[in-house]
């Protein structure tokens, strides 16, 4: 018989902590439905999704419903549709084909719209990269990334130029709907290829045909634990906090296996991402508060992130079969309860989370930047997080939300997952114009010549 | 199928009475019953059978779902395997 704690641990940990599973998410290969006439390549992507996804949200259901552990999103990542729209046509038609499978599916998000421009454009990536605006603003559930560096290739600075006013452009196309075109689409600095979380899910080439994914979560559980531990040293901090990730891993294990089993479909990964929600009890920065800091954002918090970070994966990696994706703490500033309080008073800056993201796993995510930043400001601060990412091995992410129309202090609200918050002030004494205008690429550093 | 049927409420006369009840009445057989006070609450946990459930899984999960809120009790179904990975390596 099971121990009467453990299962009354476990139900608290659900009921209480906000412990769940982040994501499901199907990988699916399109480059068999790749067609030199856009429309039969437009009908192959249906029908293939929809063939492979038609059981996945119900399938996701009824493991939630038999082992009692919510399961908050069932997700599709595609094959970057770059490599689609090399065959050329407007590539917005993929947006719109992702689209009808996400409703016919009823995922709630399919992620792929994306273009992989480390080292310069082949064909069809401009095309779809310049696309973005639109297919962002015409469809609900598309996600879109592009990565413009990686540490083997350096930066293509090109790339960052572009995406600026492409941030810019979704941003001003969906105004009318408090700019939510850029909360679907992020810039990467080595973007990873089994990465479960939007919106930044793609499905890499050199993964299998079709495949799953988990992604868990389980902030609350781990400040929870923390609570229990007000007066313990760092090293015993840390320790807890592997436990906790342990748990939580095993349970994502579990679920991926059982929902790979069930689908006929292999199994991917366990993302051991510690993903906020803006619900109370469910922040990473409370993780850090608990720790002994103030506010979020104070002197220190890089310090304590980088232990959860790197304790996080410690503690998960010991759990599960295969771990991959981003596994760490997320950052994003609206889908955070902490994370909004403290932008709101003023004690985390945009300048602290550009350090934090040197040691947390991804980037700059879900950060709502005055609408009059220009584009190469933009483009500067994509330029800022690749470097970090590159020179760091590690992979850095940019979600800012220009408020068109709105300054700092005011707030933007994208309701559900991801939250709202306050326009966080941005630089805009001096103009990095010059160097963004120079473009071309910054070359691979030292680090990448490993062989 | 192993299932834990978890009961969590204020202590009352005839609770595992009720629940027991609706285990007969589906086919889930009663393998294992543990019971305590924990935090001033009621807590009891039941291992139960559940391959010879006469109904669906989801329908046993729904009374006993239905039960708990008639007689303001949290009761949870929950498949054993997800205790098991949890605290077992």
């Amino acid at each position: 018989m099971l121990n009467i704690n453990d299962i009354m641990e476990t139900i608290n940990m659900i009921s209480e902590e906000n412990l769940d599973i982040r994501t499901i998410t199907m990988g699916i290969s399109l480059l068999d439905c790749a067609d030199s006439d856009i429309k039969r390549s437009c009908d192959k992507v249906y029908d293939k999704i929809t063939r492979l996804a038609g059981r996945l949200v119900e399938t996701g259901e009824n493991i939630e419903r038999e082992y009692g552990i919510p399961i908050i999103n069932k997700r599709i990542s595609v094959t970057p549709i770059a490599l689609l729209a090399a065959n050329g046509g407007d590539p917005v038609m993929y947006a719109k084909t992702l689209q009808r499978a996400a409703d016919a599916t009823g995922v709630n998000f399919i992620g792929g719209y994306s273009a992989l421009v480390h080292k310069g454009f082949s064909a069809g990536d401009e095309a779809l990269i310049r696309s973005i605006p639109e297919a962002l603003s015409i469809t609900e559930n598309i996600c879109s990334s592009v990565n413009i560096g990686s540490t083997k290739s350096g930066i293509n600075m090109d790339a960052v130029k572009l995406m600026g006013e492409v941030v810019r452009q979704t941003a001003e196309i969906t105004a009318d709907r408090e700019c939510i075109g850029c909360a679907k689409l992020v810039v990467f600095c080595n973007a990873v290829e089994d990465n479960p979380f939007m919106a930044g899910a793609f499905h890499g080439v050199g993964e299998p045909d079709c495949v799953i994914h988990v992604g868990v979560s389980g902030p609350g559980v781990v400040q929870a634990a923390l609570k229990k531990c007000p007066d313990g040293d760092l090293g015993q901090v840390a320790e807890t906090i592997k436990r906790t990730a342990f748990k939580i891993t095993r349970m994502g294990q579990l679920v991926g296996t059982e929902a790979s089993k069930r689908l006929g479909v292999p199994f991917g990964i366990v993302d051991l991402s510690l993903a906020p929600t803006p619900a109370v009890g469910d922040s990473v920065a409370h993780i850090l508060e608990e720790m002994g800091l103030e506010a979020c954002g104070t002197h220190g918090t890089t310090a304590a992130l980088a232990l959860l970070n790197d304790a996080v994966k410690k503690g998960g990696v010991m759990a599960s079969s295969s771990v991959g994706g981003l596994s760490g703490a997320f950052i994003p500033v609206t889908e955070d309860a902490g994370m909004i309080d403290a932008a709101r008073s003023g004690d985390l800056q945009l300048e602290k989370l550009e350090a934090m993201t040197a040691v947390c796993s991804v980037g700059l995510d879900m950060i709502a930047i005055p609408g009059e930043t220009p584009a190469e400001v933009i483009s500067a601060i994509i330029a800022d997080e690749a470097a970090i990412g590159m020179v760091n091995s590690k992979t850095t992410a940019v979600r800012v939300i220009p408020a068109i129309g709105k300054k700092a202090g005011e707030e933007l609200n994208f309701g559900g997952l991801l939250g709202s918050g306050p326009i966080m002030r941005v630089n805009l004494n001096k103009s990095p114009k010059r160097f963004i205008d120079r473009a071309g690429r910054i070359p691979a550093p030292l680090q990448s010549l490993k062989n | 199928m192993k299932t834990v049927v978890s009961v969590i409420g204020k202590d009352a006369v005839g609770i595992i009475s009720k629940v027991s009840a609706v285990c007969a009445e589906c086919g889930a057989n009663i393998v294992d019953i543990t019971q305590s006070v924990l935090q001033d609450m009621f807590v009891m946990v039941m291992l139960t059978e559940i391959s010879g459930l006469n109904c669906s899984f989801t329908e046993f999960s729904d009374k006993m779902k239905a039960l708990g809120l008639d007689n303001n009790l949290d009761i949870r179904v929950m498949h054993e395997d997800i205790f098991n990975s949890m605290h077992r390596i």
